[in-house]
């Protein structure tokens, strides 16, 4: 039997697990957003990548049809992504309940439950088939956004158009809801969830026009092109690899539980390690020349410094101030009300940096108010903001002792590309440019590969990288 | 101490007990007695001089961090604060003067006597001098006798460096000290004095290193603030301070017979996992809960600088009863904070060394500019010289605000899991470590 690795990293902000096999390779990601309870948050993420693990056991049993028939990828893919939906459907539900039960006991007479339900319905009425569209035809369940999140914004939209007398209750319903609706976890059945969706599919490769157009939202190209008249053959001779890999036992031998909240984590205590060591290791791991390591995290980031065994040497981590951290780009992205995910492709359009002196998240703010009403452009602020997290790190990676080597750069906030433009930038500057920086797709889930990686070692370390490794840095 | 209380005791710590508790009883008495009280510093204090002329030493540091310990800190700074102390201030300054503020009851309680005479005989810290410049403000019309300790630039103390202090202890304390005490000074006594000053400094030696030994028998950190206690302050040059180091060197030496490791509050320490040399002072706010974060993890702390900050007499200074000025004079100028950086590194990288430590961790001081200048380089030089794994933490000593335990214990944590695995690994490469 297969056997297989599990790490989790429970971060401050968010939750991730990876499945590896017994060649170290990443077969399942989870991610999800960290919550009230830990242990949620970590079995939320762990199924999450158990399957994603069933989707990539299935195109890697497929390899070869895959790549005879470009458009069996296309439909996996896409399965995948209406498999989501269909989770993302079951949590919409008990959070529906959440809301009539706050409703209920919030308002205390009849008549006002029955109307602000009347308009929880019509706002859910309005935004599920927006989501749904999302989730089949615009990739959603690829862009790792947390159900949270994707409800919030829309249930958002919905209430400001009611007009503000209705905006505080309906909000206050929301705030009472929301927390308990996610921190329970639901357990999906994973193989009359496919199922469902496999039927999705069916509708939405039906529906397909027969031409495109530029008025068509539809991403249509090739694959789907053959899939259009094809649909039905395609996901008949799926079906039965699609059965058995809803029914793989998944034979998790060991475990590493990391992160902030990895104490809370329900692991036996000899699986719990540092988030500094499941990140070096994870790094190195991928990346065996790496001799520096930035984790740029939700609420700390941490300049590691690691031997050609992987073995961390030294680290230095801030503590005393969020400026410098993923959450001081939230928090940015608040204060200008956009998503996260348009800070770094804003700042990208900047013609200069507007020089951010502050060192305080929450005075950064007041900061890019004022600097706003001098007349400088947001996408200038931005850069200058992104400027001024790197140069935090810089300042921590000097303390660290510098960048050797090849350098790798970790964390949810490398997906940033302001971020990574900047630290490329500084990189070059401070220290030459013969540094090596590396920047992996999966940067967000090093700590939990580094995890896996211990589990899978079973904590013994027996590092096959130290074998191969033969560059002494000291 | 006020926070073992709990603990399981040993011989030597019910007699450091009582000693305190007998000094702070004459000092509440002074009124009665008419002895003569001096403020003085721990580095470069001139103990066996104060004590020749029959007057009580106060050491302020002390008291600041005793207060840390008896959680009176927090208020005494506030007080400082309002008025108009930074809060970048040595929080040892703000606690001293909000302590002063608020009536100058002393650790065991009893109200301690304004000074006499403040001696300010600094070392390494400038901020002493400034200390000193607000107590004056305190006690209006004190008298002040200066010191002035040249540091130890060029890493060595000069036959004019010996001399210039010698010519102040003459012409400048010494008088001051007469005039205070109204008693003429007594050389025969003050050299008698330094015959027990470095029998105990013997004994010091012996106790700190016994940590040589696997596993080490004490720790040269959370219990070597204690064992470090009497001969730091106003005991050095006492029969009770022999007393007390003799009861302890054979308590230790015992120890190692038995092949024990180090007491903690929570008794004896049952598995040495790790060895680690700290650089930087205690803090004392949390001092046990932080003692427990390394007990727990079986981390003993075989060396630290710390318990060098009165006189590093493992490096063979002794005070020596022929020449009792010039070696109150070397004692001064010879303390680990008067050291120069490469001096610092040096002695570091050879405790890493001897006492065979698996890690070299700093605790860096918020507040205390002499200890956290030039730690990131010592850091740095210390893991390219003795290729052991380098931690940091920050904490404060007595400001209970900059004292995160759930930072310091997660640093901590990884701290020790990378000695761990780094061991782990190193033996299965078949590296000796």
């Amino acid at each position: 039997m297969n056997k297989y690795y599990l790490g989790v990293d429970l971060g401050s902000t968010t939750s991730k697990a990876v499945i590896i096999n017994e060649q170290d390779e990443i077969i399942g990601r989870g991610i999800t957003n960290t919550r009230a309870n830990y242990s949620v948050a970590a079995d939320i993420a762990r199924d999450e990548a158990v399957y994603n693990a069933r989707f990539s056991i299935l195109k890697k049993k497929l390899e070869a049809e895959i790549a005879a028939n470009p458009h069996y990828k296309k439909y996996i893919n896409d399965l995948e992504s209406v498999f989501q939906y269909e989770q993302f459907k079951v949590r919409l539900d008990k959070l529906g309940e959440e809301l009539l039960k706050t409703c209920r006991s919030f308002f205390k007479d009849e008549e006002t439950q029955e109307f602000y339900i009347n308009h929880l319905r019509s706002i859910r009425r309005s935004f599920k088939p927006v989501i749904k569209h999302d989730y089949l035809y615009n990739d959603l369940g690829a862009k790792n956004q947390f159900f949270r999140d994707i409800v919030s914004e829309k249930y958002n939209e919905e209430v400001n158009k009611l007009g503000s007398e209705l905006f505080e209750p309906l909000m206050t319903v929301w705030d009472k809801s929301i927390s308990p609706a996610e921190n329970i976890r639901v357990l999906f059945d994973f193989k009359e969830l496919i199922h469902k969706a496999m039927d999705e599919l069916k509708v939405k490769y039906k529906n397909l026009p027969d031409t495109t157009n530029d008025e068509t939202s539809v991403n249509f190209d090739a694959e789907m092109n053959l899939l259009k008249g094809n649909f039905d053959h395609v996901s008949e001779s799926l079906r039965e690899h699609i059965d058995e890999i809803a029914t793989i036992e998944f034979n998790i031998s060991n475990m590493t539980g990391t992160g902030y909240g990895r104490a809370l984590l329900p692991f036996p205590e000899d699986c719990i390690r540092s988030e500094i060591l499941c990140h070096a290791f994870g790094a190195h791991a991928i990346f065996p020349e790496t001799r520096t390591v930035l984790d740029i995290g939700g609420q700390d980031t941490k300049a590691i410094q690691v031997d050609k065994y992987g073995l961390v040497t030294s680290f230095q981590m801030n503590d005393r101030c969020a400026a410098g951290c993923g959450r001081y780009l939230g928090y940015i992205a608040d204060e200008m009300s956009i998503s996260l995910n348009e800070l770094g492709p804003m700042a990208m359009k900047a013609e200069k940096e507007v020089n951010i002196c502050s060192t305080c998240t929450v005075f950064a703010g007041a900061e890019l108010r004022e600097l706003t009403n001098l007349g400088e452009r947001r996408e200038d602020i931005l850069a200058g903001l992104h400027k001024a997290i790197i140069m935090r790190a810089m300042s921590l990676i000097a303390r660290s002792g510098g960048v050797f080597n090849e350098f790798t750069f970790t964390g949810g906030v490398a997906r940033n590309p302001a971020v990574i433009k900047y630290l490329s930038q500084l990189v070059l500057e401070n220290y030459g440019s013969s540094i090596k920086i590396n920047i992996h797709t999966d940067s967000i889930f090093m700590g939990a590969l580094g995890g896996a990686m211990f589990a899978r070692r079973n904590m013994k370390a027996d590092l096959p990288s130290a074998k191969k490794e033969k560059i002494d840095m000291n | 101490m006020a926070d073992i209380k709990d603990a399981i005791k040993e011989k030597s710590m019910v007699i450091q007990k009582d000693m305190l508790a007998d000094l702070f009883k004459e000092l509440g008495n002074t009124k009665e007695t008419g002895k003569k009280v001096v403020y003085t510093f721990v580095p470069g204090n001139l103990t066996e001089l104060i004590l020749s002329f029959d007057m009580l030493p106060v050491y302020p540091e002390i008291n600041a961090l005793q207060s840390g310990m008896r959680k009176k800190s927090a208020e005494y700074i506030r007080e400082a604060e309002k008025l108009g102390f930074s809060e970048d201030v040595c929080t040892y300054v703000k606690c001293d003067i909000g302590m002063m503020l608020k009536g100058n009851i002393g650790p065991t309680g009893e109200t301690l006597p304004p000074p006499d005479l403040l001696l300010l005989s600094y070392t390494g810290c400038f901020t002493f001098m400034k200390w000193f410049e607000n107590l004056e403000r305190l006690y209006p019309g004190v008298p002040v006798a200066m010191l002035h300790t040249p540091y130890q630039e060029d890493g060595k103390i000069t036959p004019e460096q010996l001399e210039y202090m010698v010519k102040q202890l003459k012409e400048e304390v010494i008088p001051k000290m007469e005039q205070v005490s109204g008693k003429a000074f007594d050389m025969d006594r003050l050299s008698k004095m330094m015959v027990n000053s470095a029998k105990a400094e013997d004994l010091l030696v012996k106790i700190l290193e016994s940590a040589k030994h696997k596993p080490s028998p004490i720790d040269a950190y959370f219990a070597g603030v204690y064992y470090i206690g009497p001969i730091f302050t106003a005991f050095r040059g006492t029969d009770a301070a022999v007393e007390y180091y003799t009861e302890l060197y054979h308590e230790v030496q015992e120890r190692i017979r038995l092949g024990l490791g180090p007491i903690t509050p929570e008794g004896e320490m049952k598995e040495e996992k790790f060895r680690l040399v700290v650089e930087g002072p205690p803090n004392w706010t949390n001092f046990r809960e932080f003692w427990k974060i390394f007990y727990d993890m079986g981390a003993v702390i075989v060396a630290s600088s710390y318990t060098k900050v009165g006189g590093v007499y493992d490096l063979g200074f002794r005070h020596d009863p022929d020449e009792p000025l010039e070696s109150l004079a070397k004692y001064c100028m010879g303390c680990y904070t008067n050291m120069n950086l490469p001096q610092r590194v040096n002695l570091l990288a050879d405790y890493v060394k001897e006492y065979k430590a698996d890690g070299f961790l700093i605790n860096s001081i918020k507040s205390c500019n002499s200890f956290s200048a030039g730690q990131l380089m010592i850091m740095r030089e210390i893991e390219h010289r003795s290729g052991v794994p380098v931690g940091f933490i920050e904490s404060d000593l007595v400001d209970p605000r900059y004292f995160s335990y759930a930072n310091i214990k997660n640093r901590l944590e990884s701290y020790f899991q990378m000695l761990g695995q780094r061991k782990v690994i190193l033996s299965q490469e078949g590296v000796e470590v």
